[in-house]
Protein backbone atom coordinates (compact mmCIF):
# COMPACT_ATOMS: atom_id res chain seq x y z
CA UNK A 1 0.00 0.00 0.00
CA UNK A 2 1.44 3.56 -1.09
CA UNK A 3 1.53 6.50 1.54
CA UNK A 4 -1.17 8.12 0.18
CA UNK A 5 -3.65 5.29 0.18
CA UNK A 6 -2.77 4.69 3.81
CA UNK A 7 -3.13 8.10 4.74
CA UNK A 8 -6.14 8.40 2.98
CA UNK A 9 -7.41 5.27 4.84
CA UNK A 10 -6.64 6.56 8.30
CA UNK A 11 -8.37 10.04 7.13
CA UNK A 12 -11.10 8.25 6.23
CA UNK A 13 -11.25 6.10 8.81
CA UNK A 14 -11.09 9.18 11.38
CA UNK A 15 -13.70 11.25 9.66
CA UNK A 16 -15.73 7.92 10.67
CA UNK A 17 -14.77 8.19 14.05
CA UNK A 18 -15.51 11.85 15.04
CA UNK A 19 -18.60 11.49 13.29
CA UNK A 20 -19.87 8.46 14.96
CA UNK A 21 -18.61 10.17 18.60
CA UNK A 22 -20.84 13.48 17.14
CA UNK A 23 -23.84 11.22 16.70
CA UNK A 24 -23.43 9.66 19.57
CA UNK A 25 -23.34 12.70 21.85
CA UNK A 26 -26.18 14.21 19.78
CA UNK A 27 -28.33 10.66 20.90
CA UNK A 28 -27.07 10.81 24.43
CA UNK A 29 -27.24 14.31 25.16
CA UNK A 30 -31.01 14.62 23.95
CA UNK A 31 -31.20 16.19 21.44
CA UNK A 32 -32.37 14.13 18.59
CA UNK A 33 -35.48 13.45 20.61
CA UNK A 34 -38.06 16.52 19.17
CA UNK A 35 -40.01 16.65 22.29
CA UNK A 36 -37.25 17.60 24.50
CA UNK A 37 -35.86 20.07 21.43
CA UNK A 38 -39.18 21.57 21.77
CA UNK A 39 -39.70 21.47 25.35
CA UNK A 40 -36.12 23.56 25.76
CA UNK A 41 -37.48 25.99 23.55
CA UNK A 42 -40.88 26.46 24.88
CA UNK A 43 -39.84 29.21 27.27
CA UNK A 44 -43.12 30.70 28.37
CA UNK A 45 -44.67 27.12 29.01
CA UNK A 46 -43.58 23.93 30.50
CA UNK A 47 -39.89 24.91 30.08
CA UNK A 48 -37.45 22.00 30.00
CA UNK A 49 -34.10 23.96 30.45
CA UNK A 50 -31.49 20.60 30.70
CA UNK A 51 -30.40 20.68 26.79
CA UNK A 52 -28.62 24.36 27.59
CA UNK A 53 -26.17 21.44 29.26
CA UNK A 54 -25.09 19.91 25.65
CA UNK A 55 -24.16 23.94 24.78
CA UNK A 56 -22.39 24.32 28.33
CA UNK A 57 -20.90 20.85 27.53
CA UNK A 58 -19.59 21.33 24.07
CA UNK A 59 -18.63 25.17 24.63
CA UNK A 60 -16.62 23.87 27.54
CA UNK A 61 -14.51 21.98 26.24
CA UNK A 62 -14.10 23.09 22.88
CA UNK A 63 -13.05 26.67 24.47
CA UNK A 64 -10.36 25.07 26.60
CA UNK A 65 -9.53 22.37 23.43
CA UNK A 66 -9.20 25.05 20.51
CA UNK A 67 -7.07 27.35 23.23
CA UNK A 68 -4.67 24.46 22.90
CA UNK A 69 -4.81 23.14 19.24
CA UNK A 70 -3.88 27.12 18.11
CA UNK A 71 -0.58 27.05 20.15
CA UNK A 72 0.46 24.96 16.96
CA UNK A 73 0.69 26.61 13.22
CA UNK A 74 -1.35 23.89 11.54
CA UNK A 75 -3.29 20.97 11.98
CA UNK A 76 -1.83 17.28 12.20
CA UNK A 77 -3.17 16.49 8.94
CA UNK A 78 -3.61 19.85 6.93
CA UNK A 79 -1.71 23.04 5.83
CA UNK A 80 -3.87 25.23 7.73
CA UNK A 81 -6.69 25.82 9.82
CA UNK A 82 -9.48 26.49 8.58
CA UNK A 83 -11.64 29.03 10.24
CA UNK A 84 -14.48 31.80 8.95
CA UNK A 85 -12.77 35.50 8.70
CA UNK A 86 -15.68 37.36 8.08
CA UNK A 87 -16.43 39.87 11.30
CA UNK A 88 -19.74 41.46 9.52
CA UNK A 89 -23.30 40.73 10.90
CA UNK A 90 -24.55 41.12 7.42
CA UNK A 91 -28.56 41.13 6.51
CA UNK A 92 -27.62 37.13 5.49
CA UNK A 93 -26.26 36.18 8.61
CA UNK A 94 -29.56 37.69 10.25
CA UNK A 95 -32.15 36.48 8.24
CA UNK A 96 -30.67 33.11 7.61
CA UNK A 97 -30.32 32.50 12.05
CA UNK A 98 -34.06 33.64 11.66
CA UNK A 99 -34.89 31.40 9.12
CA UNK A 100 -33.63 28.61 10.41
CA UNK A 101 -34.94 28.81 14.30
CA UNK A 102 -37.99 29.23 12.65
CA UNK A 103 -37.96 25.85 10.94
CA UNK A 104 -35.96 24.41 13.72
CA UNK A 105 -38.62 25.65 16.13
CA UNK A 106 -41.69 24.04 14.02
CA UNK A 107 -40.50 20.26 13.82
CA UNK A 108 -37.64 20.00 16.51
CA UNK A 109 -34.52 19.43 14.26
CA UNK A 110 -31.65 20.85 13.55
CA UNK A 111 -29.27 19.69 11.23
CA UNK A 112 -26.92 16.95 12.99
CA UNK A 113 -30.00 15.87 14.63
CA UNK A 114 -32.23 15.26 11.65
CA UNK A 115 -29.01 13.09 10.00
CA UNK A 116 -28.67 10.89 13.15
CA UNK A 117 -32.00 10.42 13.49
CA UNK A 118 -32.12 9.08 9.88
CA UNK A 119 -30.91 5.47 12.10
CA UNK A 120 -34.27 4.94 12.93
CA UNK A 121 -35.58 4.58 9.44
CA UNK A 122 -38.50 7.01 9.68
CA UNK A 123 -40.13 8.48 6.57
CA UNK A 124 -40.69 11.85 8.54
CA UNK A 125 -36.79 12.10 9.19
CA UNK A 126 -35.62 11.22 5.49
CA UNK A 127 -38.81 13.85 4.50
CA UNK A 128 -37.11 16.64 6.25
CA UNK A 129 -33.84 15.80 5.32
CA UNK A 130 -34.65 15.96 1.90
CA UNK A 131 -36.52 19.42 2.22
CA UNK A 132 -33.40 20.35 4.29
CA UNK A 133 -31.31 19.85 1.53
CA UNK A 134 -33.58 21.15 -1.28
CA UNK A 135 -33.39 24.65 0.82
CA UNK A 136 -29.48 24.69 0.61
CA UNK A 137 -29.65 24.32 -3.31
CA UNK A 138 -32.49 26.98 -2.93
CA UNK A 139 -30.50 29.32 -1.68
CA UNK A 140 -27.31 28.43 -3.89
CA UNK A 141 -29.48 28.67 -6.69
CA UNK A 142 -30.99 32.08 -5.11
CA UNK A 143 -27.47 33.59 -4.87
CA UNK A 144 -25.97 32.38 -7.88
CA UNK A 145 -28.83 34.22 -9.66
CA UNK A 146 -28.79 37.50 -7.32
CA UNK A 147 -24.85 37.21 -8.01
CA UNK A 148 -25.55 37.20 -11.80
CA UNK A 149 -27.61 39.90 -12.16
CA UNK A 150 -25.42 42.39 -10.36
CA UNK A 151 -22.29 41.13 -12.80
CA UNK A 152 -24.43 41.65 -15.70
CA UNK A 153 -27.07 44.26 -15.17
CA UNK A 154 -29.93 44.02 -18.03
CA UNK B 1 -39.89 5.79 27.96
CA UNK B 2 -36.60 5.72 30.21
CA UNK B 3 -35.51 8.20 32.89
CA UNK B 4 -32.10 7.66 31.30
CA UNK B 5 -32.62 10.55 28.59
CA UNK B 6 -33.95 13.03 30.54
CA UNK B 7 -31.31 14.27 32.91
CA UNK B 8 -29.28 17.18 32.82
CA UNK B 9 -25.88 15.09 33.33
CA UNK B 10 -26.29 13.09 30.08
CA UNK B 11 -26.95 16.34 28.01
CA UNK B 12 -23.92 17.28 29.84
CA UNK B 13 -21.84 14.37 28.86
CA UNK B 14 -23.53 14.37 25.43
CA UNK B 15 -22.42 18.26 24.88
CA UNK B 16 -19.07 17.44 25.90
CA UNK B 17 -18.72 14.17 23.69
CA UNK B 18 -20.03 16.52 20.76
CA UNK B 19 -17.02 18.77 21.67
CA UNK B 20 -14.61 15.89 21.70
CA UNK B 21 -15.81 15.29 18.09
CA UNK B 22 -15.04 18.89 17.41
CA UNK B 23 -11.62 18.79 18.67
CA UNK B 24 -10.52 16.32 16.82
CA UNK B 25 -11.82 18.07 13.52
CA UNK B 26 -9.93 20.93 14.49
CA UNK B 27 -6.66 19.18 15.50
CA UNK B 28 -6.20 16.48 12.69
CA UNK B 29 -8.05 18.52 10.10
CA UNK B 30 -8.19 22.27 10.47
CA UNK B 31 -11.74 22.26 10.51
CA UNK B 32 -15.03 23.54 12.11
CA UNK B 33 -17.23 20.97 13.18
CA UNK B 34 -20.44 22.74 11.40
CA UNK B 35 -22.88 20.10 10.12
CA UNK B 36 -24.66 22.23 8.07
CA UNK B 37 -22.00 22.94 6.23
CA UNK B 38 -20.47 19.63 6.32
CA UNK B 39 -24.13 18.36 4.63
CA UNK B 40 -23.85 21.21 1.87
CA UNK B 41 -20.41 19.62 0.94
CA UNK B 42 -21.35 16.56 0.33
CA UNK B 43 -24.78 17.30 -1.48
CA UNK B 44 -22.90 19.82 -3.61
CA UNK B 45 -20.17 18.28 -4.82
CA UNK B 46 -20.52 14.24 -3.66
CA UNK B 47 -17.88 12.82 -5.61
CA UNK B 48 -14.92 15.35 -3.95
CA UNK B 49 -16.38 15.25 -0.32
CA UNK B 50 -17.41 11.59 0.14
CA UNK B 51 -14.63 10.54 1.70
CA UNK B 52 -14.42 12.79 3.95
CA UNK B 53 -17.45 14.88 5.16
CA UNK B 54 -19.56 12.09 3.55
CA UNK B 55 -17.58 9.95 6.04
CA UNK B 56 -18.39 12.24 8.58
CA UNK B 57 -22.17 11.87 7.66
CA UNK B 58 -22.37 8.19 7.61
CA UNK B 59 -20.36 8.17 11.45
CA UNK B 60 -23.06 10.14 12.72
CA UNK B 61 -25.63 7.70 11.75
CA UNK B 62 -23.22 4.87 13.04
CA UNK B 63 -23.10 7.05 16.50
CA UNK B 64 -26.57 7.20 17.05
CA UNK B 65 -27.43 3.63 15.83
CA UNK B 66 -24.98 2.56 19.12
CA UNK B 67 -26.40 4.79 21.38
CA UNK B 68 -29.87 3.87 20.80
CA UNK B 69 -28.92 -0.05 20.79
CA UNK B 70 -27.13 0.38 23.85
CA UNK B 71 -29.74 2.45 25.72
CA UNK B 72 -32.73 0.44 24.39
CA UNK B 73 -34.73 3.69 23.75
CA UNK B 74 -36.04 4.25 20.09
CA UNK B 75 -37.63 7.56 19.97
CA UNK B 76 -40.33 8.29 17.51
CA UNK B 77 -40.78 11.37 15.30
CA UNK B 78 -43.16 13.62 16.99
CA UNK B 79 -46.66 13.81 14.71
CA UNK B 80 -46.86 16.24 12.52
CA UNK B 81 -48.09 16.64 9.00
CA UNK B 82 -45.95 16.28 5.54
CA UNK B 83 -46.70 19.86 4.87
CA UNK B 84 -44.94 21.06 7.99
CA UNK B 85 -42.11 18.86 8.13
CA UNK B 86 -41.24 19.82 4.31
CA UNK B 87 -41.64 23.92 5.32
CA UNK B 88 -39.54 23.20 8.56
CA UNK B 89 -36.78 20.99 6.38
CA UNK B 90 -36.93 24.28 3.74
CA UNK B 91 -36.70 26.79 6.35
CA UNK B 92 -33.40 24.35 8.03
CA UNK B 93 -31.64 24.59 4.88
CA UNK B 94 -32.23 27.69 3.58
CA UNK B 95 -31.46 29.14 6.62
CA UNK B 96 -28.33 27.54 7.53
CA UNK B 97 -26.77 27.65 3.94
CA UNK B 98 -27.74 31.76 4.26
CA UNK B 99 -26.45 32.26 7.88
CA UNK B 100 -23.67 30.07 7.09
CA UNK B 101 -24.05 27.79 10.23
CA UNK B 102 -26.40 25.51 12.54
CA UNK B 103 -26.03 24.71 16.18
CA UNK B 104 -22.52 22.92 15.75
CA UNK B 105 -20.86 25.69 13.94
CA UNK B 106 -22.50 28.76 15.38
CA UNK B 107 -23.63 27.39 18.97
CA UNK B 108 -20.44 25.76 19.87
CA UNK B 109 -17.28 25.78 17.65
CA UNK B 110 -18.53 29.63 16.74
CA UNK B 111 -19.20 30.52 20.70
CA UNK B 112 -16.18 29.13 22.12
CA UNK B 113 -13.99 30.96 19.47
CA UNK B 114 -15.98 34.42 20.48
CA UNK B 115 -17.18 34.58 16.84
CA UNK B 116 -19.13 38.03 16.97
CA UNK B 117 -21.33 36.83 14.19
CA UNK B 118 -21.83 32.82 15.74
CA UNK B 119 -23.00 34.90 19.00
CA UNK B 120 -25.08 37.06 16.75
CA UNK B 121 -26.72 33.81 14.90
CA UNK B 122 -26.84 31.91 18.04
CA UNK B 123 -29.17 34.54 19.90
CA UNK B 124 -31.19 34.97 16.82
CA UNK B 125 -32.11 31.52 16.03
CA UNK B 126 -32.49 30.82 19.85
CA UNK B 127 -35.02 33.87 19.84
CA UNK B 128 -36.76 32.40 16.45
CA UNK B 129 -37.02 29.10 17.28
CA UNK B 130 -38.58 30.02 21.06
CA UNK B 131 -40.95 32.58 19.19
CA UNK B 132 -42.28 29.88 16.69
CA UNK B 133 -42.72 27.47 19.45
CA UNK B 134 -44.30 30.15 21.49
CA UNK B 135 -46.92 30.50 18.53
CA UNK B 136 -47.66 27.15 17.82
CA UNK B 137 -47.96 26.09 21.80
CA UNK B 138 -49.95 28.97 23.04
CA UNK B 139 -51.67 31.15 20.05
CA UNK B 140 -52.54 29.03 17.37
Amino acid sequence: MSNTTSQNTKTGFLYLFCGALFGAGLTLSGMTDQNKVLGFLDLFGNWDPSLIFVMAGGIGVTFIGYRIIFKRSSPLWGDAFMLPTSKIIDKNLILGALCFGIGWGLYGYCPGPAIASLALLHWETFLFVAAMIAGMFLQSKQAAYADNKALNPP
Amino acid sequence: MSDIFYNSELALLGGAIIGLSALFMMLFFGRIAGISGIIWNVVQAPKKHFSSSGFFLCGIIIGAICVTYISDVEISPIQSNAFTIVLAGLLVGYGTKLGSGCTSGHGICGISRFSTRSIVATVLFMVSGIATVYVMRHLV
